[in-house]
């Protein structure tokens, strides 16, 4: 099997599906650590039941969550060894104490207090336990700090030489960290992480309010979301806008694959609203486009010149097609959860915040949005730094591990059967957990849950949870 | 004289040593599991690690990132050579961590979970072995890249440190069930201590016996003159523990076992450090040859150095608040 195919071509598809994977659960589990160290801080700020109920009812979500956010995280952390030893060997310099410190001040911290926030609330009391489910809300947030600087040094690479091993060093370690690129990769993901969970929390809420308009932890949370939308969207619309904007000036190949723009254009160049970008025809088919608007867009005036494609080398063109429809993807969701969050807002001021079922039917439909959302994202800045690892420096094809075909295709198709294993059923147990609507005397994540269903009546475990 | 390279292999060798002591009687713990086939048991046992097991993995990432940071030159060699064992191992622990949280969301389907929980242990512990085992031996290396074949980590001598270390993890997992339960269950694990020990012992013999066979350099290593002086120690000092070991399941005493246990671990170690310094690719790359420039070398041991003993404070209070006895039915509220 796997005879004759290309290993590199196969290295890459294992790193895009085990990464598709895993940043699902990040996403997730950032913007839902946050949510619950809201929920507790209210809860014992306010003493309302409502808030620890659902705080209880999403840590249940959180658990698994982060499980498998855990296990697909270790295998990324080990494949570029596995798969990609001549990038590790060049970029470890600097890519590997960006990884160690993120190990080191993130992923400890997120583990050490992650069975306390769990199991802990009786044994250490709330005060205690607010401070671990903050710590890993804090530990998720220094996370995304160390990769996302990790990957925008790939991204933009700045502050490095070379050895004469052929190695990347650091020459100045802020400016490695602190790269171009990062400041607006970093808001932008962090807020993408922010939507993404509002935008489940919201869904869920909704689909509660669909079956009964009073459940109180369902308005609590639906109106928390929706919050959380309305104000986040349109931030996030103006930083993906200044993040394209540093994009246009670092990697510009990149945003013209995003727009589709493959000849230059003196006096203005169009927007390609829609169209079938052929890579090697170099032009967009059965395009629709906006005259003069992506030059209003890119460079803020109508008239102003903009290169093409045709000003690159051929070798050096990321692959067109995905790269300008997966960003037609993220931005098109962007502008539907920016609808969604002021829908919200015109019937909350009407007062059918909880009575709309158009509303809540919406928010239901949008909520996996943030997910397809955030894969778009990615799948648009990672295919459109290609055919590089390191833009500009490193070629993908230069990074892979000296494996043949079969030794790759094998793996690949093992990680494909396992997490579709795996994943599925997760993915199946959160969505039962989000089936069940949020109730008073809602219990944690408690290892109990198995011993009730032994025998103990349900009735004493409401009791113990009202305790 | 000591360097930044010599620290760093240190650090190295510690997250790693952390990491078998910390994930060795967790992965313990699903090796075992065919002999506890009750649910209460199992239950039971799970509880034990299910606060702090993510925690104990950590290390692993920190074994694999700090690597790549620290020595990306024997991270890039290591790794291909090492193909076959790691991407198991990843696979394995995907199955058991999972398990940790779906054995709870089903009903239907728990002894699935348990199936994967026992069967990712097994074989995440077996590629460790294995792996180990293919590092001994030797990796062929042609300028900055492995030059060997996929299949060349199967060999007998990576096959036996395989079987070695699910011995090995399967005594740390009954061991720290003597410490951590009570009653049958308990008495079961005591028993499984002693079948353990005697196998563990076997597998050490068996492995120091093969290992000297494999090169030269091992064998001068241990034996010349005046080496022997200095590696003479490690020998007598696991007979010593062995000793006490014995006499702690005899007294059936609750804390000893699991820490002596650890105490062979270590000494198992030293003598794994003893036989493939200063290479950290045996035969063909010392630490120096793979360390990274110093100006990486220097930026993280200052994180190290800051971050480690707070990582070793926090993780020590979370087992603290998770001390004691696990008792059925008794989760953690």
């Amino acid at each position: 099997m796997f005879e004759g195919w290309d290993a590199v071509v196969l290295a890459r598809a294992q790193f895009a599906f085990t990464m598709s994977f895993h940043i699902v659960f990040p996403a997730f589990s950032i913007g839902l650590a946050s949510y619950l160290a809201v929920l507790e801080a209210l809860w014992l700020a306010t003493k309302r039941e409502v808030y620890i109920n659902l705080f209880n009812y999403w840590l249940k979500i959180f658990a698994v969550a982060f499980g498998m956010g855990v296990v697909s995280g270790i295998v990324m952390s080990y494949q570029f060894g596995t798969n990609w030893s001549s990038f590790a060997d060049k970029t470890g310099p600097v890519i590997g104490p960006m990884m160690a410190y993120e190990v080191l001040t993130a992923f400890f911290l997120e583990a050490g207090f992650l069975g306390v926030m769990l199991f802990g609330l009786e044994r250490v009391g709330p005060r205690l336990h607010f401070v671990a489910t903050l710590m890993v809300a804090i530990g998720t947030l220094i996370s995304a700090f160390w990769i996302l600087s990790a990957n925008s040094w790939m991204q933009t690479p700045a502050g490095h030489a070379v050895n004469a091993d052929g190695q990347f060093v650091a020459a100045d370690w802020l400016k490695v960290i602190f790269n171009p690129s990062f400041p607006y990769r970093l808001v932008h993901m962090v807020l993408a992480a922010y939507l993404t969970t509002s935008l489940v929390v919201g869904g869920v809420g909704a689909w509660h309010l669909l079956r009964d308009q009073h459940l109180a932890g369902a308005r609590v949370m639906f109106s928390m979301a929706m919050w959380m939308a309305t104000l986040v969207a349109p931030i996030q619309i103006l930083a993906g806008d200044q993040h394209g904007l540093n994009t246009l000036e670092h990697q510009p190949a990149k945003v013209m694959a995003m727009e589709g723009h493959f000849q230059s254009h003196k006096d203005g160049a169009p927007l390609i609203l829609f169209g079938w970008p052929d890579q090697k025809d170099a032009k967009v088919k059965y395009a629709i486009e906006v005259p003069k608007l992506s030059s209003l867009v890119l460079k803020h005036s109508l008239d102003a010149p903009l290169a093409g494609l045709d000003t690159v080398p051929r070798e050096n063109w990321p692959p067109v097609p995905i790269t300008f429809w997966a960003f037609r993807i993220m931005v098109g969701l962007g502008f539907l959860i920016m609808g969604l969050g002021l829908f919200s807002l015109l019937m909350r001021w009407r007062g059918m915040m909880y009575q709309s079922t158009l509303l809540h039917r919406f928010a239901v439909l949008m909520g996996p949005a943030g997910f397809i959302a955030v894969l778009a994202g990615w799948i648009t800045t990672e295919t459109g730094r290609q055919p590089f690892t390191v833009y500009g420096l490193l070629r993908t094809a230069d990074s892979a591990s000296p494996l043949a075909a079969p030794a790759v295709g094998s793996s690949l198709v093992a990680f494909i059967i396992v997490y579709f294993a795996v994943f599925v059923a997760g993915v199946i147990y959160i969505l039962r957990l989000m089936a069940q609507p949020p109730h008073p005397g809602e219990q944690g994540p408690s290892t109990k849950i198995p011993a009730r269903a032994a025998g103990i009546t349900p009735a004493a475990g409401a009791v113990e949870g009202a305790r | 004289m000591i360097d930044l390279t010599i620290i760093w292999a240190f650090i190295i060798a510690f997250a790693v040593f952390v990491y078998v002591v910390m994930d060795g009687f967790d992965l313990g713990l699903g090796i075992l599991f065919p002999v506890f086939p009750q649910k209460t048991d199992r239950d039971v046992i799970m509880n034990t690690v299910a606060p702090v097991w993510d925690g104990n993995e950590t290390w692993l990432v920190l074994g694999g990132g700090g690597m790549m940071a620290a020595f990306p030159l024997a991270y890039a060699v290591l790794m291909p050579a090492l193909y076959t064992p790691m991407i198991a191992m990843l696979l394995g622990l995907v199955f058991r961590g999972v398990a940790f949280e779906f054995r709870w969301r089903t009903q239907k389907a728990r002894n699935k979970w348990d199936i994967a929980f026992a069967g990712g242990s097994l074989v995440a512990t077996l590629a460790q072995g294995i792996a180990l085992g293919a590092i001994l031996q030797g990796i062929h290396v042609e300028g900055r890249q492995y030059a060997g074949g996929w299949w060349d980590w199967l060999t007998p001598f990576s096959v036996l440190t395989g079987i070695a270390l699910v011995i090995g993890y399967a005594l740390l997992g009954a061991t720290w069930l003597v410490m951590k339960t009570e009653g049958a269950l308990r008495d079961r694990a005591y028993h499984l201590s002693w079948m353990l020990l005697v196998a563990m012992l076997c597998a050490i013999g068996a492995v120091s016996v093969a290992t000297p066979f494999l090169a030269v350099q091992y064998t001068q290593r241990w034996f010349a003159w005046p080496n022997i002086i200095l590696t003479a120690p490690v020998p007598i000092a696991v007979a010593a523990v062995t000793a006490l070991l014995l006499r702690a399941l005899g007294d059936k005493n609750d804390h000893q076992p699991f820490f002596l246990t650890l105490a062979l671990f270590a000494l198992s170690y030293a003598g794994l450090g003893i036989s493939m310094y200063p290479y950290i690719v045996p035969q063909s790359i010392t630490i120096w040859q793979a360390a990274a420039p110093a100006n990486s070398q220097i930026f993280m041991l200052v994180g190290v150095s800051i971050l480690v003993p707070l990582i070793l404070g926090y993780t020590a209070w979370a087992y603290w608040v998770f001390r004691g006895k696990v008792r059925p039915g008794h989760g953690y509220h």
